[in-house]
């Protein structure tokens, strides 16, 4: 029942927001219902008497169910789209909209898409929501945004539509494999096929995710998208959206095509590697903040991708906490970005200077933020790569070696990008900066204690990933 | 034998409704209401509640089916009418005949859909025809509606004539109109005269005249963007579907045992006409030839089932036909009443008239593909027929297939981006209260079959 709350509550919201007239109504009644569902989502990791998980029957022509199930990692991603999306409306609350129903009404909308591609338990109610997620997020990012944003989302669009059309093929495939004709997921778990098989459906169905992710060569949407887009639509995008794929890889190609994915490791692997070092050498070169963190939001994606397919426990371990954490700290970083860019009207580097002395307490709290990012000791990131990189390194030393370089990097972009916004002397356009409005400081003030928690103690986290490992590692 | 012989009774009945009043509106509801008549008479006889029987002589067969078909095909000719009524009775000064005339398509619609004779599918193919060329040139003043119909009625005939000369090869190699009888079996194939086959790909390649597969569609663009927009909607929507149908009675009785000859055919044909669709509709500026050659590319898609010819095809046919019919007809029904066909003139419509501009998103994306509309399931049916067949060749086609879905998205969401993201003031003229009403329920009818596809599918079983 939990599952079908966590749907149901922004889909009805959201399409309630459409009808809700007067001034700043909705923007109440978004961070209302996006509550709601943060409510419901932490009831049932924390175990409530109301079932976790739904099955009704939808299309029984079809032989496809409206069937949930929820695992560790389902709940630590839903998690994290309930945490989102209350902080994306408290730390955008005093940014002006114009036509803010149609924005909020949308962003609820792709915030039920999100909550159903990780509860999804049938192959085509998985592709329906995975379908549905992105027609609101279309629209919003066509609407709100910079002036190429309407080409930057077409060519989003047209990415993940070629992507996820040839998953459909992989679907429909296998849905003939099944000895009943169904779309469980435990009956494609139960599929035998061949390894010839198998490496075909496998890459149909990796495409997909690959763009998702995004990962090289399938990345080049990505930091444009990011760019362009309204801050509070790049949030969802870089901090939810992206795992999406990593969730699918997990969920329905890991354990679906087992030969497939030990004999694609080191082709995938190696492309990982080599987004991690190219996106990293270009994130050292930007002079934008918001395509730097798009950059190394593709660095740390490809190392989740890569310790997928690592395959051993501790590897998984850290790919499923990691997701939580990245979407954490990438929620940090906009809405930084989002705060200098309201305040500066700019976000080059090259622009910025000497904010530390005009908004200390922004300096102090995105000081915590890039430190995450770096994954220094004690934030959340640190637990989340070090298990990655071990898992990495029982893989193949070679690979782990090299994507270790892509830490230092990290911390070189980082840091010049701390060094260049936050001190020296002001500039113009930060001459007449002051402190960020009391809604940005609550949300960074909660994401920071979020970062600093999980970086002293990330067991409960680790917890919740214990079965999901175990039955991928199982099979 | 219902919707083959009312239709033709309504039609010849809305010809004296004519004389009898001048009242163009009136007409229009007389139209609605034989409508509902035929439908219901079709749905009486599906379920054998009332039936007029005649003894044909084996000379037409009545199936599940073709009486599934009818149903669509006049439901959705209810929704085209009382969609676009407004529009049909103003283009010229006799309202009553193209209600008339619309009656006696829908009759060789019905003779399409049951046929087991040859000389009954040539009737029925004529009988269906001959009213659409006079409709593509009702718009008397327009020169282009003129062209449109000269066009297609001398390319029309060109086809009749290519259809004659393969039926009567095929009576001259077998003796007989039969279906059963004149199509060859798995043995016969093999040592068929060459007559046979050459009679059976002349047939073949007239149909797809009829359903605007390349390489015959060059009539297409210029017929569609010529006639009056109510009735290119009508004729890209359930008239194509027809022939869809004629094409599936025709070859599905003997398609096992044609399946050799007849894949590598259909395979070149697919590929041909979804690259001339897709592509050259990428390049339309105007939205009304954009959706002719869109038209082109989605019989592309519908061929997928003829490819497949299993049950799966079938039922998909029949859903397919209905998806694209109801999303087509929307975006006509809006396109019928801008003031500028042009995507400029689409430019800022989600300002200026929020109902119209959902209406027709919604449709757009139906066309596309895209979850939660009737469309997605359509492609889902296409796909999955195919992929049923096991064959790999299968699996190449629809990977073409999807990639060229992604086209398709491309020059769908143009119409999108204009409608919503551009700054502009589009003018539509005289949007009553009714007709947004009216294109409200088109859109929530669009949305529920995406959702609950079970509705119509179960409908199939009973």
């Amino acid at each position: 029942m939990i599952s079908v709350l966590l749907i149901l509550i922004p889909l009805i919201a959201g399409i309630a927001t459409f009808l809700i007239k007067g001034n700043n109504l909705h923007k109440q009644w978004a961070v209302l219902a996006s509550l709601a569902a943060l409510v419901v989502s932490l009831l049932g990791i924390c175990g409530s008497s109301i079932s976790l998980n739904y099955d009704a029957s939808w299309i029984p022509t079809f032989g496809s169910r409206f069937s949930t199930k929820i695992d560790g990692m389902s709940q630590i991603l839903c998690l994290l789209t309930a945490i989102s999306y209350p902080l994306i409306f408290i730390s955008t609350y005093k940014n002006e909209y114009k036509n803010a129903r149609s924005f909020y009404g949308l962003m609820l909308l792709s915030q039920a898409g999100l909550m159903g591609v990780f509860v999804a338990a049938d192959a085509l109610l998985f592709y329906f929501f995975w379908e549905l997620t992105l027609i609101p997020l279309y629209f919003l990012c066509s609407k709100y945004g910079g002036d190429r944003r309407i080409a930057v989302t077409f060519k989003f669009f047209v990415y993940t539509f070629v992507g996820s059309l040839l998953m459909l093929i992989g679907i429909v495939y296998l849905y003939y494999k099944t000895p009943h004709h169904s779309f469980a997921l435990a009956d494609f778990y139960a599929l035998k096929l061949s390894i010839k098989e198998q490496g075909f459906i496998f890459w149909l169905f990796f495409i997909a995710f690959a763009i998702k992710m995004p990962i090289f060569p399938f990345h080049t949407w990505q930091p444009e998208a990011y760019e362009e887009t309204s801050t509070a639509v790049t949030m969802v995008l870089s901090a939810v959206l992206v795992k999406m794929g990593l969730f699918a890889v997990i969920r329905w190609v890991v354990p679906i095509f087992p030969d497939a994915v030990t004999h694609n490791a080191p082709i995938i692997i190696t492309l990982c590697v080599i987004s991690m070092l190219y996106a990293s050498l270009l994130a050292v070169k930007q002079d934008n903040f918001k395509r730097m963190i798009a950059y190394s939001s593709i660095v740390h994606m490809a190392l989740m991708c890569a310790s997928i397919f690592a395959m051993n426990n501790i590897a998984l371990k850290g790919v499923m906490i990691q997701m939580f954490n990245h979407g954490i700290n990438m929620l940090g970083l906009w809405i930084v970005a989002d705060a200098i860019e309201q305040k500066t009207g700019t976000i080059k580097f090259s622009e910025l200077g000497g904010l530390a002395q005009k908004a200390p307490a922004l300096a102090i709290l995105f000081f915590i933020m890039a430190l995450a990012n770096v994954a220094l000791p004690l934030t959340n990131a640190f637990v989340g790569e070090f298990l990655m990189f071990s898992g990495l390194f029982q893989y193949n030393v070679y690979a782990s070696s090299l994507a270790l370089l892509s830490i230092i990097l990290a911390a070189v972009y980082t840091l010049n990008m701390m060094q260049k916004v936050f001190y020296g002397n002001t500039l113009p356009a930060t001459e007449n900066t002051t402190e960020v409005k009391r809604n940005v400081q609550f949300s960074l003030a909660v994401l920071s204690i979020i970062i600093i928690v999980l970086g002293v103690y990330p067991s409960p986290l680790i917890n919740l990933t214990k079965d999901t490992v175990l039955f991928i590692i199982g099979k | 034998m219902n919707a083959i012989i009312i239709s033709a009774l309504m039609g010849v009945l809305l010809m004296f409704t004519s004389i009898a009043t001048k009242n163009k509106q009136v007409i229009n509801n007389i139209a609605l209401v034989a409508l509902l008549f035929l439908l219901i008479c079709n749905i009486a006889d599906t379920y054998n509640w009332w039936s007029i029987k005649v003894d044909t002589k084996n000379m037409f067969v009545f199936t599940k089916f073709g009486y599934f078909f009818n149903s669509i095909a006049i439901a959705t000719t209810l929704v085209f009418v009382a969609l676009s009524g407004n529009d049909i009775i103003k283009i010229g000064n006799y309202a009553a005949e193209y209600f008339v005339l619309i009656f006696f398509v829908l009759c060789g619609i019905a003779i399409l859909s049951s046929f087991n004779n040859l000389l009954m599918m040539f009737l029925g193919i004529e009988i269906m025809s001959i009213p659409l060329y006079i409709l593509t040139g009702a718009d008397k003043k327009n020169l282009k509606s003129n062209e449109a119909a000269l066009k297609y009625f001398l390319m029309g005939s060109f086809s009749t004539g290519i259809l004659l000369m393969g039926i009567a090869l095929l009576y001259g190699t077998n003796g007989s109109f039969d279906i059963q009888q004149v199509m060859p079996s798995q043995e016969l194939i093999k040592h068929a005269p060459l007559l046979e086959v050459i009679g059976l790909v002349l047939i073949f390649s007239a149909m797809l005249f009829k359903i605007s597969a390349a390489p015959f569609h060059f009539w297409a663009p210029d017929v569609y963007d010529g006639s009056p927009s109510v009735f290119s909607s009508f004729m890209m929507t359930i008239v194509k579907a027809a022939g869809f149908i004629a094409l599936i009675n025709l070859f599905f009785y003997k398609a096992e045992s044609l399946a050799h000859l007849w894949r590598i055919l259909l395979f070149v044909v697919i590929i041909t006409t979804l690259v001339i669709g897709n592509i050259t509709a990428v390049f339309q500026q105007s939205v009304k030839r954009m959706m002719a050659y869109s038209s082109i590319a989605q019989a592309g898609f519908m061929l997928f089932a003829l490819y497949a010819t299993n049950d799966t095809a079938k039922e998909g046919i029949l859903f397919y036909a209905a998806a694209y019919s109801l999303a087509t007809i929307g975006i006509f029904a809006v396109l019928a009443r801008m003031d500028d066909y042009t995507l400029e003139g689409y430019n800022g419509l989600a300002k200026t008239q929020p109902m119209l501009a959902f209406v027709n998103a919604v449709c757009l994306l139906s066309l596309a593909g895209i979850p939660l509309t009737a469309g997605f399931f359509a492609k889902y049916y296409m796909l999955a027929a195919v992929i049923k067949t096991g064959s790999t060749i299968g699996i190449v086609l629809t990977i073409i297939g999807v990639l060229f879905a992604a086209v398709s998205a491309y020059y769908y969401f143009r119409v999108i981006q204009a409608m919503y993201f551009k700054e502009g003031n589009s003018k539509v003229d005289n949007v009553t209260p009714s007709f947004k009403y009216a294109l409200l329920v088109l859109a929530v009818l669009v949305i529920f079959f995406g959702i609950s596809p079970d509705t119509l599918i179960s409908w199939f079983y009973f």
